[in-house]
């Protein structure tokens, strides 16, 4: 089933052009990878979902993001709801300065989820398992997030967006700062995690997006030139710009 | 830590048992139908093949995904690697079987030229090859390689008699029995051409196991 169903989708910065006509479809559940090389729009793909790029001057969007029945670039659209719904993980974990378990307590009390501290701290273990991190902190929790490593600090941020039942992650490059064991553990638990949760990965990782998606889409100047199973765009891409491009060939 | 691959190395590990064992049973009912003379069993083995196809398209489909995707290195790309070559010496060990279940078909309804004494003998040599070089990939056992390698040469010495025997007592005497012999010499040659796959497999896990091609030299094999 898709989850995401974009459709028509154009993003001007000012006069630039950043997508193109961008039409794809997201899966439910799967992990589906954007590559492409600096600059092809792929980040700006993703903050598309959650409304991101609102944040920028002069940004104009036209066309369809359909999440859940809802279109998510419509000036109607809830964005408080959406962004709880739709969670991203960036490059750089960015935990706040607080400790373990106010970084998840945070966004339960703003959206107003829980404030019964039983129940809070029921969901904080259970986000914590869910990206293995319990068992190493639940001793911990008053500690200050900062002092956690950058992969424990990836996790947390994860654990963050499960606390408010986000079931769409979006994450932006979220391994490129991990040396390769910690980036192994964090591809094992977003395979782990779209048991339940549909994912959408922006990575310069060309590897990383064979091992770990499901899905791939490859984008070229704001054009989403290629989109299918990553089976087939890494075996038998249809366009020559794929090719050219997962073959190292581009540019 | 158990990776990915791994996961994914099992299934491909799994494939490749599944393919010998319908392997397997295409060479033993073709041979079984020539013995019992049972058309119905050698059409079985013609018509099975196709899953077999299907199976070895799948294999390699497979093995090219993970090379994609994966980039493996060292052990797992000897494995992938061997895995696409057994798959292949499988695929033609199945056509093998069809060649004697259609040389079987050919036989059924003439009167049997001799009893058959080598081409059994023969058979249990090549099905005992198959089985222990599809063990030796799936347990990584070198050793056992080795034994199926060393086995070839009483392959060839059996097919070499059943040859004699047709040339020299039957066809060179009696040239009415040449349409009888010739499907039994043909289904010698198909035997031995099998247990000939089985030691390519065997050599292939030697070099998977030791990082060693012994392929052409045998003397590597000690």
């Amino acid at each position: 089933m898709d989850k995401i169903i974009v459709r028509g989708l154009n993003l001007w910065y000012g006069d630039f052009p950043a997508l193109i006509n961008v039409n794809a479809d997201f899966k439910e559940k799967k992990i589906t990878a954007i590559i492409g090389p600096s600059g092809c729009g792929k980040s700006t793909m993703l903050r598309v979902f959650n409304r991101m790029n609102d944040l920028i001057e002069g940004v104009r969007v036209t066309g369809e993001v359909d999440i859940d029945g809802t279109n998510a670039v419509s000036p109607e659209a809830d964005l408080i709801y959406l962004r709880r719904k739709v969670g991203m993980v960036f490059q750089r974990p960015n935990p706040f300065p607080l400790s373990i378990y106010e970084n998840i307590a945070f966004g339960l009390k703003i959206h107003g989820i829980e404030r019964n501290a039983d129940a809070l701290a029921g969901v904080i273990e259970e986000s914590l398992r869910r990206v293995l991190l319990w068992d190493d902190l639940k001793d911990k929790l008053k500690r200050s997030a900062l002092r956690l490593s950058l992969e424990q600090k990836q996790r947390l941020c994860i654990a963050r967006l499960l606390a408010v039942k986000s079931d769409v992650l979006l994450m932006d490059e979220p391994c490129s700062t991990l040396d390769p064991q910690a980036t192994e553990r964090i591809e094992e638990l977003m395979r782990e995690l779209k048991n339940n949760y549909t994912i959408v990965v922006v990575t310069h990782n060309m590897q990383q997006a064979a091992r770990v998606s499901d899905e791939t889409g490859f984008m070229l100047l704001g054009e989403m030139v290629e989109f299918a199973a990553t089976r087939e765009i890494f075996t038998a891409p249809k366009d020559k710009r794929t090719e050219d491009y997962i073959t190292g060939r581009y540019g | 830590m158990e990776r990915h691959l791994d996961e994914e190395l099992k299934e491909l590990h799994k494939d490749i048992l599944q393919m010998g064992v319908m392997t397997q049973e295409a060479i033993f009912k073709s041979v079984e139908s020539l013995k019992n003379r049972d058309k119905a069993q050698a059409q079985a083995v013609l018509d099975d093949d196709k899953k077999v196809d299907g199976m070895e398209n799948l294999i390699d489909e497979k093995c090219v995904d993970l090379i994609a995707r994966y980039q493996p290195m060292a052990k797992d790309v000897r494995f992938i690697a061997t895995a696409m070559k057994i798959n292949s010496d499988l695929e033609r060990i199945a056509d093998l079987a069809v060649d004697i279940a259609q040389r079987s078909l050919e036989l059924a309804d003439k009167p049997l030229l001799k009893p058959l004494v080598d081409i059994p003998k023969l058979s249990v040599v090549a099905q005992a090859m198959v089985e222990e070089a599809i063990d030796a990939f799936v347990n990584k056992d070198a050793a056992l390689a080795r034994k199926v390698v060393l086995s070839d040469p009483e392959a060839d010495r059996l097919r070499t008699l059943v040859y004699e025997e047709l040339v020299n007592d039957y066809m060179a005497r009696d040239a009415k029995t040449v349409d009888r012999a010739v499907p039994l010499l043909l289904i010698s040659r198909h035997l031995e051409r099998i247990c000939d796959h089985a030691t390519n497999i065997a050599e292939d896990v030697i070099y998977m196991v030791e990082a060693k091609v012994v392929k052409p030299h045998p003397e590597q094999l000690s």
